[in-house]
């Protein structure tokens, strides 16, 4: 979309896009918005029944896209803005969800165990605890070189979802310490602090809004529970907006004049005075805590958690958003967090099942040997309904060949051709080293 | 015969050693402490220590052996699959996150291969169901009989299809990815390489379908010593003594086909780098790539040679893997990745006789760790000695042996 600039009235409305940061994000949600509206027309119908499921995959696309918009900024302060290669993210919000839910889980929870303290005191001790584990990890591993870090990062990760998924250590601390993680079974998690709000004449006036009457009869045109769950994808809007600003305010800083002349040559910043390894180990830990945080509001409003949310692929696909937006841009973060989760992450899933219920392919094959094996006859229709049911793993596959074409022909991603304050960096420029010195 | 001064010459450069490195003397002391406590178990004894802790407990020699076997067989799956990783790692430059899936890619299509032979002329088993490693419904692993028992043949076939296969992925990824950005630096091409891992695996799991899936026959695999050696020699009379004890155990014979052949390809891959140009080619480009141009070496022959031997080591790796295992599913490799990057690491990137130490290293540390921590912890285990070995010693363990 971005390369569209040809004059007329396309050329014109991308220009006046492009002018302001907030029109870009605006555009792009509506853009995936509207998609999504057409996809579930096209698939269930045009009537008012469609209102309702099309206001909750917005809410769904919303929710993830605020949830990796928050994440991708953090990894954009660590390797966009000071060429941090961190690939342990699932870990630091593991860190995050799991220090959150030891202290403010009740202590009757169904599985695992907290000690039911209030979630002004867990939400910030998440990430303090995450920004802590950086700091840690940090210290030592900043001097290595920039693939190095990478796989202690990600060997960092891997040890804390080994260790949030013990079972003996859970029932140590469950007879110890009166908290427990509940191993591999996971730990319940405490109520999204928005919900009590429908409790009140307020929430019962929001959901009232979207109740209309039809012929006589109230019709109840977004369902209660959306309205609640979108109520907190709002919070989530906020703090991202919020993280957006800090980023901003760090990048104008001298702070983050020198995180800049850090990224482009770490000698001469040290040639000047600055001791780059503390500014390093700063920036590094203020990430992990907003990669924490980012797992609170995500992870960690869902009422349930286990190791298996904090697999290592969950770090990639926050790289692939940031990459897609073009790392080094703050605006290109959440851009590019919206285009991942709209066009790679939901919308293949939306267009398999328009397709289904528009073609109706019934009888497929439950292996691909069977759907091969309808080929041989000249049948292609096998083969196509099998890749109907199948379509997780071609998403998947969707995914790796999109990675890699953007680092080989856009490594600066959608909006890398624009300048920021901490200007894209640029993938190409880099030494084959990284760009940490030894 | 070393004299009191050589000895004394030696103490002196060990308290040197460690006066410098106070890292080192706290590894030293937690090894001693292991070792007693090791001892301590064999003995049957307990040392009280402070509060309830206590050192020693019980622990079998006979136990202890068979974790030291376990730790061999898997430390020799991550050395092999780890000779491949660490000269891409060396001869390319990047850390190559897709090897983990060019390991499954050799599981899957050696085991086609391999069934196929081993399960011909089975009924209701078409060439299909077999080559498509057994998914959907058909006859089991007992009715096919793929071991090494019943059909010796079908496996070595397998080993060589898993080889082949699996370095002519490689191949066409590295045309197709890796090629346009030879000169682009470490990091884009990791990120590539998740790109890739991520595309193949999934491509694995569409093509073969995501359920685990028993493979081999395990009939008849476990012999005793005795028996082999009397079909060799004759009648044996012994009994007690070592001789005894050596005749009195038994072996596995799928795992002892895995050590086999895992140790003649590491011997042939030692005698190929030492012995013809193309091995002192390999050599020099991971030493000093520019000077290995300078000196005329055509280095994008070499660079393919790199990925044929790295992906085919992977992929019977991967293929031997399963053979211990005895069941696959397609995320075989991606969940082995950081292991074999430890034993990469432990020997240092781009020593292939690393690779292999680092691996043992690696596979013992995840089978014996179990003695002393819990048993859902013993690969975080693995990764904290990862972990740490980079920070405080990234060459490695064995530090100035570089590739070969």
């Amino acid at each position: 979309m971005s390369d569209d600039r040809s004059g007329g009235l396309k050329g014109q409305l991308w220009e006046t896009i492009e002018k302001s940061d907030l029109r870009i994000v605006v555009f792009t949600l509506g853009f995936v918005y509207i998609l999504f509206a057409v996809l579930i027309v096209l698939e269930q119908g045009a009537s008012l029944d469609t209102v309702n499921p099309i206001v909750g995959a917005w809410r769904q696309i919303t929710f993830l896209a605020a949830a990796y918009g928050i994440l991708a900024l953090a990894l954009n302060l660590q390797w966009g803005y000071a060429g941090m290669f961190n690939i342990g993210i699932a870990g630091f919000m593991a860190v995050g969800v799991y220090t959150m839910a030891l202290l403010s889980t009740s202590p009757d929870a169904v599985s695992g165990m907290g000690l039911g303290l209030p979630l002004w005191v867990g939400i910030p001790a998440g990430m303090l605890a995450a920004a802590l584990v950086g700091l840690l990890a940090a210290i030592p591993a900043l001097r290595l070189r920039a693939d190095y870090l990478a796989i202690v990062t990600l060997g960092l990760s891997e040890i804390i979802r080994l260790t949030a998924g013990s079972r003996d250590i859970s029932q140590w601390t469950e007879e110890h310490l009166n908290f427990a993680t509940g191993g591999g079974s996971g730990i319940s998690l405490p109520d999204r602090p928005t919900d009590p709000i429908f409790e009140t004449a307020t929430g019962e006036a929001l959901i009232d809004l979207f109740v209309i009457e039809v012929a006589g009869e109230e019709f109840e045109l977004v369902s209660s529970s959306i309205v609640q769950r979108f109520t907190w994808v709002v919070v989530m809007l906020i703090v991202m907006l919020g993280v957006y600003w800090l980023l901003l305010r760090i990048g104008y800083s001298p702070f983050g004049r020198v995180l800049q002349a850090i990224r482009e040559d770490e000698l001469v910043a040290q040639s000047l005075g600055k001791d780059t390894r503390w500014f390093k180990i700063k920036i590094f830990m203020v990430g992990c805590a907003l990669m924490g945080l980012g797992g609170i509001l995500w992870q960690g409003s869902q009422g349930f958690t286990s190791p298996n949310d904090f697999e290592p692929v969950l770090t990639f696909y926050v790289f692939i958003a940031l990459i897609i937006g073009g790392s080094g841009s703050n605006t290109g973060s959440v851009v590019g967090a919206i285009l991942f989760v709209g066009l790679l992450f939901e919308a293949p899933r939306r267009v398999g099942s328009v397709i289904d219920a528009r073609v109706g392919l019934d009888g497929a094959p439950g292996t691909f040997r069977g759907a091969v094996e309808g080929l041989t006859s000249l049948e292609i229709m096998p083969l196509l309904a099998y890749t109907l049911d199948n379509l997780a793993p071609l998403q998947f596959v969707l995914l790796g060949v999109v990675l890699v074409v953007l680092v080989q022909r856009r490594p600066q991603g959608v909006l890398g051709h624009r300048t920021e304050t901490a200007a894209a960096a640029d993938l190409t420029k880099r030494s084959p080293r990284g760009e940490n010195n030894e | 015969m070393a004299t009191a001064q050589d000895s004394g010459g030696v103490f002196e450069e060990l308290s040197k050693t460690l006066r410098a490195n106070p890292g080192l003397v706290f590894v030293l002391l937690v090894a001693v402490v292991l070792v007693i406590d090791l001892l301590a178990r064999f003995a049957g004894q307990e040392i009280p220590l402070f509060a309830d802790r206590t050192l020693g407990g019980d622990l079998s020699v006979a136990r202890f052996g068979s974790l030291v076997w376990e730790g061999i067989v898997i430390g020799l799956i991550f050395g092999l699959a780890g000779i491949g990783l660490s000269m891409t790692y060396s001869i390319l430059n990047f850390a190559n996150f897709s090897h983990g899936d060019l390991f499954t890619t050799g599981a899957f299509t050696g085991w086609g291969v391999a069934l196929l032979v081993a399960g011909f002329g089975v009924a209701d088993a078409t060439a299909g169901y077999l080559i498509f490693v057994m998914d959907g419904r058909g006859p089991g692993p007992a009715e096919v009989g793929a071991s090494i028992v019943a059909s010796p043949l079908a496996i070595l076939a397998g080993v060589v299809m898993a080889a082949v296969a699996t370095a002519l992925v490689a191949l066409v990824l590295d045309r197709v990815v890796y090629y346009p950005m030879r000169d682009r630096g470490g990091i884009p091409l990791l990120i590539a390489s998740i790109g890739v891992a991520l595309a193949l695996r999934s491509a694995i799991q569409f093509v073969y379908g995501s359920g685990t899936r028993g493979i081999t026959d395990t009939q008849g695999i476990v012999v005793d010593v005795r028996d082999i050696i009397e079909l060799i020699f004759g009648d044996v009379e012994a009994s007690g003594g070592l001789l005894g004890w050596v005749l009195d155990a038994s072996v596995n014979l799928h795992r002892t086909t895995l050590v086999v052949v895992a140790v003649v390809l590491i011997v042939a891959l030692h005698l190929m780098l030492q012995r013809t140009k193309l091995g002192k080619a390999m050599r020099a480009m991971a030493d000093n790539k520019d000077l290995a141009l300078v000196t005329g070496i055509p280095t994008e022959r070499v660079v393919r040679w790199t990925w044929i031997l790295g992906a085919g080591l992977a992929g019977v790796a991967g293929y031997l893997y399963v053979l211990e295992r005895g069941a696959m599913d397609f995320n075989l490799g991606w969940f082995l990745l950081l292991f074999i990057f430890a034993a990469v690491i432990l020997g240092g990137i781009g020593s292939i006789y690393g690779a292999i130490a680092g691996g043992l290293v690696i596979g013992l540390v995840h089978e014996l760790s179990i003695i002393w921590i819990s048993s859902d912890l013993n690969a975080a285990a693995a990764f904290a000695i990862m972990i740490l070995v980079l920070l405080y010693r990234p060459d490695g363990l064995f530090k100035g042996v570089t590739t070969a």
